[in-house]
């Protein structure tokens, strides 16, 4: 790349000058002249420099086009509804009357449900995977897992409208409310199958593998000293898993937890084929509910007149909003748990 | 899904930002010289809208590029999109199975609302064990999907089906979850039926509804109502007949009970030549009041702007047109789709007419040009 001939005289370098005349070493005045013109000024480097700057530069402005745009485009339903944009139930595209409630409840209970599930089947599995499997069994179980997270989301919707709501359906929702549905609200019937519940369900399964593979991390993190020490105690594995390595790792396994719920939140086509669509807040677990990410999907394409589309900008941008927050939440967790555990 | 929406996003505003710049160039370089023929190989036009005509409208573009060379590029983005679209002039026709708003006609002034084909919406359900067909009057289908009559064996849904044996479950009414045209139909089919529906829900490609289950897109609310016993669904005629789903007969305003067929639809366009006026075909078919007519069946359009700046390209699009209406009939029937009476696609060709290109406002069809005679003298020929 660089000419090692300095024919096109560099700018004078502020370093130590050039050896105006080495006939003795020339070797050594080469690399001497070379030297500054390398580490500064030369046109290719400050091509390279300039296009990477270009690169780090890019996504950033990006996002801010990306939210620059959809705030715009929100903010004739953010002038007409205010705060009772967040406040009102009313979704009704006929009467241009737009409330956002219905779909964040859905949003944020399906993913904290989610989360409610996923959590101790991912923990239980990465401490097994981690401190109890044989190593025989540990890498398959560890790259089936993984592979969790590979299959497409429309492919979690379909095995979830074929499988898992009549599933969910006969062997739990009806049961369950034809017993429990009139003294526990959470139980209440009509099960139709397409639910809050199966929307939870299948979010869970969809980030175990995210929260199980950071969590094995954390978990293998664990210095063996520590470990080491707690049996020479006299803990038992148990005592040793449970008070200190998963203390250590809790940092850890919470940015990965809030990693899963910003996959959770954001989730639009499994959870569409499954929730109901219904933008109701309604207490039992088994009526139908919506989230903001399905509405968008849903109605986007079809929405007319300024309005209509601008109250769904709008909720684009609250789910915007609420993920990052998530994220930044989820990288700070994890940050600290890099800077050397949790317990300090 | 959502990668589509966000590219959505991004395409529009990319075309906010740069689009505009080449089409106005691109149609500019054409308008220098209005009467140069350009070869039609060399012609590429784009459309965009409804996703119900889709089918038919790859057909008749694709068949029609194989005879002549003219490319048409139609995206079938959802009738909003295509609405979009034409307001933003990003396209040079638009498509939508809703009628066009006032409030959109006021965006793109003059615009023509051009019907093509007609499409039906039937009910499809799932009842086990069940002997015959169910049948339905709009007052029925109303109180299902009000959430007002809940269980199979309610005396409303007897007193239509005497000697059917309902099974003793509960309705569950499935309803498109996505915006839809097929979504308008029905509610507005509703909403002219019965005066509750149209206080409490009303008419549009979204609605408020008040009791059951939202999925995506005909295939998903059939899906639905597959899994679902007791499961009750509205879908496009044309998805519905290519699946074998069981079809609802319909009373029709003629207190007869029709079962879906592509002859019912079109009778329910029989009397409507009438009741266009001022070449306005914006008109509701739900419920016509013709016998044979099955009673929730639409048209859908095509969106011509009044004025095209590029006379090749206005040429070249409303040929297209007159070929899909005047000659592609057979492609419509092998597709299930129900055709328009001759009647109105003479009478659409004729609305045609106001359509003007260039700088100085010409006509893009000859007015002199008789379709009746072109339509007389085709039919005798075959």
């Amino acid at each position: 790349m660089t000419r090692p001939t300095g024919t096109s005289a560099p700018p004078p370098p502020p370093g130590p000058a050039p050896e105006p005349a080495a006939e003795s070493v020339a070797e050594r005045g080469l690399i001497r002249r070379l030297l500054p013109s390398r580490s500064r000024g030369n046109l290719p480097d400050q091509v390279y420099v300039m296009l990477l700057r270009g690169f780090g530069l890019l996504l950033p402005v990006l996002f801010l086009f990306m939210v620059h745009r959809i705030a715009t485009s929100a903010w004739p339903a953010i002038q007409a509804f205010g705060w009772g944009f967040i406040t009102s139930q009313e979704w009704n595209p006929v009467l241009r009357d737009f409330g956002a409630l219905p779909f964040i409840f859905g949003t944020i209970v399906s993913s904290f449900l989610a989360l409610l599930i996923a959590v101790p089947l991912s923990v239980g599995l990465a401490i097994f995977l981690t401190e109890l499997a044989p190593r025989w069994l540990a890498a398959p179980v560890a790259f089936a897992t993984e592979l969790l997270a590979a299959i497409p989301s429309v492919v979690y919707g379909l095995w979830g409208i074929f499988v898992l709501v009549p599933f969910l359906r006969f062997t739990i929702q009806e049961p369950l409310s034809r017993t429990l549905g009139d003294t526990i609200p959470f139980f209440a019937g009509p099960a139709y199958g397409f639910s809050m519940m199966s929307g939870a369900v299948i979010l869970s399964i969809m980030i175990i593998p995210f929260i199980s593979a950071v969590t094995r991390e954390v978990l293998a993190a664990v210095p063996r000293e520590q470990r080491e020490a707690a049996l020479a105690l006299g803990a038992t594995r148990w005592e040793m898993t449970w008070q200190v390595a998963l203390p250590y790792a809790l940092p850890g396994i919470v940015g990965g937890a809030i990693l899963g719920l910003g996959r959770a939140l954001g989730e639009t086509m499994a959870i569409t084929m499954v929730i109901g669509n219904r933008p109701d807040i309604a207490a039992s677990l088994f009526a139908p509910g919506y989230t903001m990410a399905s509405v968008l999907a849903n109605e986007f394409t079809e929405a007319t007149g300024e309005l209509y589309l601008s109250a769904l900008m709008e909720i684009a941008l609250l789910l915007f909003g609420i993920t990052i927050l998530v994220n930044i939440a989820a990288q700070f967790l994890v940050w600290r748990v890099a800077r050397g555990g949790g317990k300090t | 899904m959502r990668l589509r929406a966000v590219a959505l996003t991004l395409l529009a505003g990319l075309f906010s930002l740069g689009g505009a710049g080449c089409w106005s160039s691109e149609s500019d370089a054409g308008s220098d010289d209005p009467t140069a023929t350009a070869q039609p190989g060399q012609i590429t036009l784009t459309g965009a809208g409804a996703t119900f005509p889709f089918p038919i409208y790859a057909r008749w573009f694709s068949v029609y590029n194989q005879q002549t060379g003219v490319r048409i590029n139609y995206q079938s983005i959802g009738s909003g999109g295509g609405i979009r679209q034409m307001i933003e002039g990003t396209v040079e026709f638009g498509a939508t199975d809703a009628p066009l708003t006032e409030e959109d006609l006021a965006r793109i002034p003059g615009t023509l609302s051009i019907p093509t084909v007609l499409g039906a919406v039937v009910l499809t359900y799932n009842l086990p064990g069940l002997e015959g067909t169910v049948r339905l009057d709009g007052e029925t289908i109303a109180g299902i999907f009000l959430g007002e009559i809940r269980r199979w064996r309610d005396p409303r849904i007897q007193a239509l089906n005497p000697g059917v044996e309902f099974p003793d479950r509960d309705i569950i009414p499935v309803h498109r979850s996505d915006g839809s045209g097929t979504t308008y139909v029905f509610t507005d089919y509703l909403g002219v039926i019965s005066p509750a529906w149209r206080t409490r829900v009303g008419t549009g490609n979204a609605v408020r509804w008040p009791t059951g289950l939202g999925a995506r897109g005909n295939e998903g609310v059939t899906g639905q109502v597959r899994q679902a016993p007791g499961g009750i669904g509205y879908v496009e005629q044309v998805f519905a007949r290519q699946n074998n789903l069981p079809m609802a007969h319909v009373r029709n305003a003629q207190g007869e009970f029709i079962a879906p067929s592509i002859g019912a639809t079109t009778a329910a366009a029989g009397g409507l030549l009438e009741r266009v006026v001022n070449d306005d075909f914006r008109l509701s078919i739900v419920n016509a009041d013709a016998e044979g007519a099955y009673p929730i069946s639409s048209w859908t359009y095509l969106l011509i702007s009044p004025h095209m700046r590029d006379c090749t390209r206005a040429v070249a699009l409303l040929e297209v047109i007159r070929w899909a209406l005047l000659e592609g009939e057979s492609h419509v029937l092998d597709l299930n789709y129900a055709p328009l009476t001759p009647g109105l696609r003479l009478r659409a060709m004729e609305a045609l007419k106001v359509v003007t290109c260039g700088a100085e406002n010409r006509p893009v069809i000859d007015p002199a040009r008789d379709f009746q005679a072109e339509w007389e003298a085709g039919e005798a020929a075959s």
